[in-house]
């Protein structure tokens, strides 16, 4: 065993810098244009020769009305409120799905999932007129609306999973102990659900964070724009200057919030949280 | 602390199906009543419903003179320690303990003397800021029981508390679940599978099966007096042994001995008979000159010394009983596997000092004034006063019935209500 134990390790090894490569090259190779100079973006080196943080102070020139900030404001505000109305939401309907027997549960899920599976080019065109006709059209709630949609169905499977992992005897347990239904849920179902939740909240997050349809469809300038949208409108420095170094820089700080939130939440993603709860 | 009854508790579940069956059933004050029977008898359940955790489809539940079928669990001030504990994972032992206080506003101050004084009590001083899952099963089988005393409900409910701890730990906490329980002296309802925690604790014992209540008495007079075959094969270990036999004459005839039927069994033809194994004896260790005995000679197959008493099995001919009362027991109990399952052996509980062997024939005696006399019919017992109360009993059920015909439209009705109940 333990001569072959090094040679195993060489194999994990391989493959795991052959992944790594394959799956990071192309974001080390925008980190690389997002440094280069204009003059020399298309000089097909790796490194780049001469350095500049150009491309990124270019973006915030102007304060409000630079190219990026506007929308990277846009982009986690309507993030976050997504993230937070889907999550609420889900939480009650999850644990409703996941503990009573109601009519028409096997509906709101069969339902749910063929929402999440719904093309979504299919929706755009109408909620355009419908946004416009609407005062929708151009605002924080007009991508909002779409953005729970198609995030709550995820977060409502994903928390049913979690919910019906906790033993039910804890609730009855609690009801016994003199708890309402609403005390039990919050002192000691959702705090046990929690890992369920934050996994749903970083679904929901990266959905909203990273969606480009709607955004480009349903909004018209910097006042709900999102940074994926506003990436698309990015113009050279004159007529003849390709914005390749903004986009690259752009792309690279628009990556910079959701490692951000994946590592705040990927804590708190314990498993194994009810453990010691029942025997054992 | 109050008393608890239960008057003609029905559950009914949605497909129709009932797992109690008009239970009546009255609890005293202080009382330690234990509901014991085979797996899916109804004793969970019934105890649910006493907690408020599953509605009642038919019947009426008071809690301290206070109907309370539509109260919900928190306003009914019970405690419930649950078979598999539910401790609450994400507090510490302390905050398990307190919950139920500090939901119901009791000040901090008054909480943590509580939660230590319960502590002092059951051990777990040391344990108060460790969370569930660094305790052992017994440590953590404590702190549910902890949880229920801190609050000095109305009633005790025991779910089985002691089915996931080790055998000799078992045996030590239910020494420990005695003594609390006197001390405190709450009522408390206690459900087991096991027949010896329900001899050990009770105060009195109800026996269920199939969701009907079968007797309820103190386990003394269960052991001695059982009113069918069913608590008989329930009661005691090792079980009764049941032969079939014919009373004609006076005379009772069994398969290996003849001897005068008893003076207070007024019945003729087939019987089930009941012998305890240690009414059986070495028939030369035998009490002279006893008045009822019976000697008879058998095949020992098998011989178990135990050291205090000696149990030998031993073989006869003919006489085997099969009634869906044993056979439910067999089934449950595992006795099926046991020799006695086997059909035609029988278990003899011997004087260590008996010098009969394995495999060879032994003259054995048993004591004819303490055999239990059942119908082959239905299973009750034969006894005249049992007999009287049978009858009774019998004719309660009868007009229960009749009054069920007489006014289908209303119980079809309460039917319908329970069978809305979410499960």
């Amino acid at each position: 065993m333990q001569s072959r134990e090094p040679r195993a390790y060489a194999g994990w090894w391989l493959a795991l810098v052959a992944i790594l490569v394959y799956a990071l090259i192309p974001v080390v190779w925008l980190l690389s244009l997002s440094f280069k100079t204009p003059a020399t973006v298309s000089d097909k080196k790796f490194l780049p020769q001469d350095v500049t943080l150009d491309n990124y102070t270019t973006l915030f020139e102007g304060g409000l009305d630079s190219p990026l900030l506007r929308p990277l404001i846009n982009s986690v505000s309507i993030a976050l409120i997504a993230t937070v109305i889907a999550v609420t939401l889900a939480s009650f309907t999850a644990y409703a799905i996941a503990r009573l027997d109601f009519p028409g549960k096997t509906l709101i899920l069969a339902g749910a999932l063929a929402i999440a599976m719904f093309p979504q080019i299919s929706v755009v065109g109408p909620l355009f007129d419908m946004w416009r006709a609407l005062g929708l059209y151009d605002t924080y709630l007009g991508l909002i609306i779409p953005y729970l949609t198609f995030a709550l169905p995820l977060a409502i499977y994903t928390l049913v999973a979690f919910f019906r992992e906790i033993p039910w005897e804890l609730e009855q347990a609690a009801q016994v102990d003199g708890a309402t239904p609403w005390q039990a849920f919050r002192k000691v179902i959702l705090p046990l659900a929690t890992p369920g939740v934050f996994t749903a909240a970083i679904l929901v997050f990266i959905f909203a964070w990273n969606d480009f349809l709607f955004a480009i469809t349903l909004t018209s300038s910097d006042s709900a724009r999102t940074v994926p949208a506003a990436l698309a409108f990015f113009t050279g420095e004159s007529q003849f200057t390709a914005p390749t170094g903004n986009i690259a820089a752009a792309a690279v700080l628009v990556t910079i919030p959701i490692i951000v939130f994946v590592l705040i939440f990927q804590r708190r993603i314990v498993a194994g949280l009810t453990a010691g709860a029942v025997k054992g | 602390m109050a008393d608890i009854k239960l008057h003609d508790i029905t559950k009914r579940y949605a497909d129709g199906t009932e797992a109690v069956k008009h239970m009546n059933l009255e609890i005293k004050d202080g009382e330690f009543m234990i509901l014991v029977g085979p797996s899916g008898c109804g004793k969970s359940t019934a105890l649910r419903m006493i907690a408020g955790l599953e509605d009642i489809s038919e019947g009426e539940l008071l809690i301290g003179d206070k109907v309370v079928n539509n109260l919900s669990p928190r306003d009914r001030d019970i405690a419930m320690v649950f078979q598999n504990y539910a401790l609450y994972p994400h507090m510490t032992v302390r905050d398990n303990m307190g919950f139920a206080l500090k939901l119901a506003k009791v000040d901090k101050t008054t909480i943590d003397t509580k939660v230590e004084d319960a502590a002092r009590i059951l051990d777990l001083s040391e344990h108060l800021d460790r969370k569930p899952s660094n305790l052992s099963g017994g440590q953590r089988q404590r702190v549910a029981m902890g949880r229920a005393i801190v609050r000095d409900p109305q009633a005790f409910l025991m779910d089985e508390p002691l089915s996931n701890l080790d055998a000799k730990l078992r045996v030590q906490t239910r020494t420990e679940v005695a003594r609390l329980q006197k001390d405190l002296s709450t009522t408390m309802v206690y459900v087991t599978h096991d027949q010896t925690e329900a001899m050990t604790l009770g105060d009195r014992v109800a026996v269920m099966r199939a969701g009907v209540l079968q007797q309820v008495d103190t386990p003394r007079a269960l052991y001695n007096d059982p009113v069918n075959i069913f608590v008989a094969g329930f009661i005691g270990s090792p079980a009764m042994n049941f032969f079939s036999g014919t009373i004609s004459g006076g005379r009772l005839k069994l398969p290996f001995a003849e001897l005068a039927a008893p003076m207070d069994v007024s019945h003729a033809g087939e019987v089930i008979v009941g012998i305890r194994p240690e009414d059986f004896e070495d028939a030369s260790l035998a009490p002279a000159n006893h008045p009822a005995g019976a000697k008879f000679e058998a095949p020992i197959e098998v011989l178990e010394s135990m050291g205090s008493e000696i149990y030998a099995y031993f073989s006869f001919q003919g006489g085997e009983v099969s009634s869906d009362e044993l056979a439910e027991l067999a089934r449950d109990s595992g006795i099926a596997e046991t020799p006695t399952g086997g059909g035609g052996l029988a278990v003899a509980r011997l004087n260590p000092e008996s010098e009969v062997q394995q495999g060879e024939r032994a003259k054995l005696w048993f004591d004819g004034a303490k055999l239990h006399l059942f119908d082959p019919s239905d299973g009750s017992s034969l006894k005249r006063g049992k007999q009287e109360q049978q009858a009774a009993a019998q004719a309660t059920a009868e007009a229960v019935a009749a009054e069920d015909a007489k006014d289908p439209p209303s119980r079809a009705a309460a039917g319908a209500d329970g069978t809305t109940a979410p499960e």
